[in-house]
């Protein structure tokens, strides 16, 4: 055919489509670039000049303050003790929801059950309902619990909604119901059919949720903040608002290079992890939402 | 429920009160206590309380203050919503579309999600500077005499950016999934009968994405109205003044800093209800996309 052995006209539309996406990435990244090349250098510099654009060379000093020189009101805390709360706090949610809910999932997918319908809407009216609707009288709970400043109080009020049961009910009724009779018919019981069989199967799930909520908790601000008031349970997103907090108290110039490091510091975690497993990450947050 | 369900009745009671337990002391009791002291008068010195019935709520709507947050509030979540869901729908349109390269854009347009809100905000406080801010100069060069936390809409500005900024990779996630699950032949003869691209998008995959959508749109709404708290205090530095808040921000303020009980708790009770009605909605959307797939 003639036509073919015409040139091709050159296509506008792939570099339209490719400006626009480069676009949005730089527009997600440079943000968190300036903070980066900013977080170099020193906070004299920063306080006069504000965000640098080249990197500095108080890189090495900032970070090894941020995470190693005590500060604080107490002069107790460093960051290496907010990282290890922050690593509690991502953990122990992770962990707690997905118990939790796994079991609670069990029970309202595979078990006949008189007041399931009952169980069901306890638990789903809490849905989306977030902390944050309800802080103040989950604050009197904690306090006339006395809890506060406890790593449980910081950590089980958060466990107190759906999201995870709801996932895994999810999960559990797309697995095909001829397992659990199989399962049935070999004299498995309930306990053994759910750790042999139903727990493996789940893996993938499980991971996914996993990081999921582990971001969720990592990330956690307004608890932290209202219910440790003890400099010892601060967690690296929660001491974020206590640099500024000093850095407006006291008149002399903030300490913005470390603030910005341990601002760094505090996203790496989440972000690799998302960035790691992204399609495990990615799967868990559609399909458990459908 | 499964056909093949187990019988015992102990077992599944068992397994259930975990859940059950955390549920009722972290969320019931607080929730029903929130209720119950929206209809008090709280002493402020603690020495108890009195009935005062609807007053906590009447106060609330003739408070022209509430009613200023609350608009504000409406129409932060409405532009957070629209903009953070339209750039994030452009962007997953093209990131689907492009072959080169694809792997590498999804990965750069999504990690923000992994990023804490006042950690946004805290880059936010550098970029917006009132002396030393990018973001000043840039608005200064536009012509906008731009002052953080001086002037209202500079602030209310800053907080929509970064919270846009932090919403897109969720959307575009979604976005880019319910894309990726159009089937081929649908594609390909929507290829046929329509060579304009932009009418291929509106005919076709725009209804098509409409579940994913609507989906969107409870989760944008309730992102705007509680999670971009963390945004929200860290630029204005934990001292808002005569700065725009939003209503979640208000019943901090109330509770914990004025120490107004029922005048919180009244606040509390009217987010609860909010949110439980967009709860029964997102509910039914989720229960046809089940019936649906």
């Amino acid at each position: 055919m003639a036509r073919s052995q015409t040139r091709k006209p050159f296509k506008w539309a792939p570099v339209f489509d490719h400006t626009i996406l480069i676009l949005g990435a730089l527009f997600m990244l440079v943000p968190v670039v300036l903070a980066f090349v900013t977080s170099s250098h020193s906070a004299v510099q920063i306080a006069r000049e504000g965000i640098m654009f080249v990197p500095g060379s108080h890189l090495g000093e900032n970070y090894s303050k941020a995470m190693f020189e005590k500060g604080g009101f107490t002069a107790t805390i460093d960051g290496m003790v907010m990282l290890k709360n922050s690593l509690i706090l991502g953990l122990g949610f992770a962990l707690g929801k997905i118990i939790i809910s796994m079991l609670a999932a069990y029970a309202l997918v595979y078990f006949r059950l008189r007041f399931a319908t009952f169980a069901f809407w306890i638990i789903f009216t809490t849905l989306l309902l977030p902390l944050e609707v309800r802080i103040l009288p989950s604050y009197e709970a904690i306090q006339r619990l006395d809890l506060a400043n406890t790593y449980t109080g910081l950590i089980v009020p958060l466990i107190a909604s759906a999201t995870g049961t709801f996932f895994f009910r999810q999960f559990f009724r797309s697995v095909p119901e001829e397992l659990a009779e199989a399962a049935r018919i070999d004299g498995a019981g309930p306990v053994k059919f759910f750790i042999d069989i139903l727990v493996p199967l789940s893996q993938t799930m499980i991971a996914a949720i996993f990081i999921i909520m582990f971001v969720f908790g990592w990330n956690q601000y307004l608890w932290p903040t209202l219910i440790t008031t003890d400099e010892g349970l601060f967690t690296l997103v929660r001491g974020i608002k206590q640099i500024y907090q000093t850095m407006i108290d006291a008149n002399s110039i903030p300490e913005y290079g470390q603030a910005l490091a341990l601002a760094i510091i505090a996203m790496l975690p989440p972000v690799l992890i998302v960035i790691f497993f992204q399609s495990w990450f990615v799967k868990g947050l559609t399909e458990s939402d459908k | 429920m499964k056909r093949a369900g187990f019988t015992s009745v102990w077992l599944p009671v068992a397994l259930l009160l975990p859940q059950l337990s955390i549920i009722a002391i972290f969320f019931y009791w607080p929730a029903g206590w929130a209720v119950q002291s929206s209809f008090y008068l709280q002493d402020p010195f603690g020495f108890g309380s009195t009935f005062v019935g609807f007053e906590n709520y009447t106060d609330l709507t003739a408070n022209s203050e509430y009613m200023r947050i609350a608009w504000f509030t409406v129409v932060f979540t409405v532009l957070v919503t629209f903009f953070s869901l339209s750039i994030a729908l452009l962007l997953a349109v093209k990131a689907d579309k492009v072959i080169r390269g694809a792997k590498s854009y999804r990965t750069l347009l999504m990690w923000v999600y992994a990023v804490a809100p006042p950690v946004a905000g805290f880059m936010g406080i550098m970029l917006f500077h009132q002396h030393t801010g990018p973001m000043t100069d840039f608005f200064k060069a536009l012509g906008w005499d731009y002052k953080i936390l001086v002037d209202y809409n500079s602030t209310a500005t800053a907080f929509i950016i970064v919270s846009v900024w932090k919403q897109i990779p969720v959307n575009f996630i979604f976005f880019l999934s319910g894309l990726q699950s159009i089937p081929r032949a649908v594609r390909e003869a929507a290829m046929i009968d329509n060579r304009s691209g932009v009418r291929r998008f509106w005919d076709i995959t725009f209804p098509l994405l409409a579940p994913t959508g609507f989906f969107l749109l409870i989760i944008n709404i309730t992102y705007a109205l509680f999670d971009t708290f963390g945004i929200i205090d860290t630029l204005v530095k934990g001292e808002p003044g005569n700065n725009p808040m939003t209503l979640v921000y208000k019943v901090y303020m109330d509770g914990f800093r004025g120490n107004d009980l029922g005048g919180s708790s009244a606040q509390s009770v009217i987010l609860m209800v909010l949110v439980l009605v967009l709860t029964v909605f997102q509910f039914r959307l989720i229960e046809r996309r089940i019936h649906y797939s």
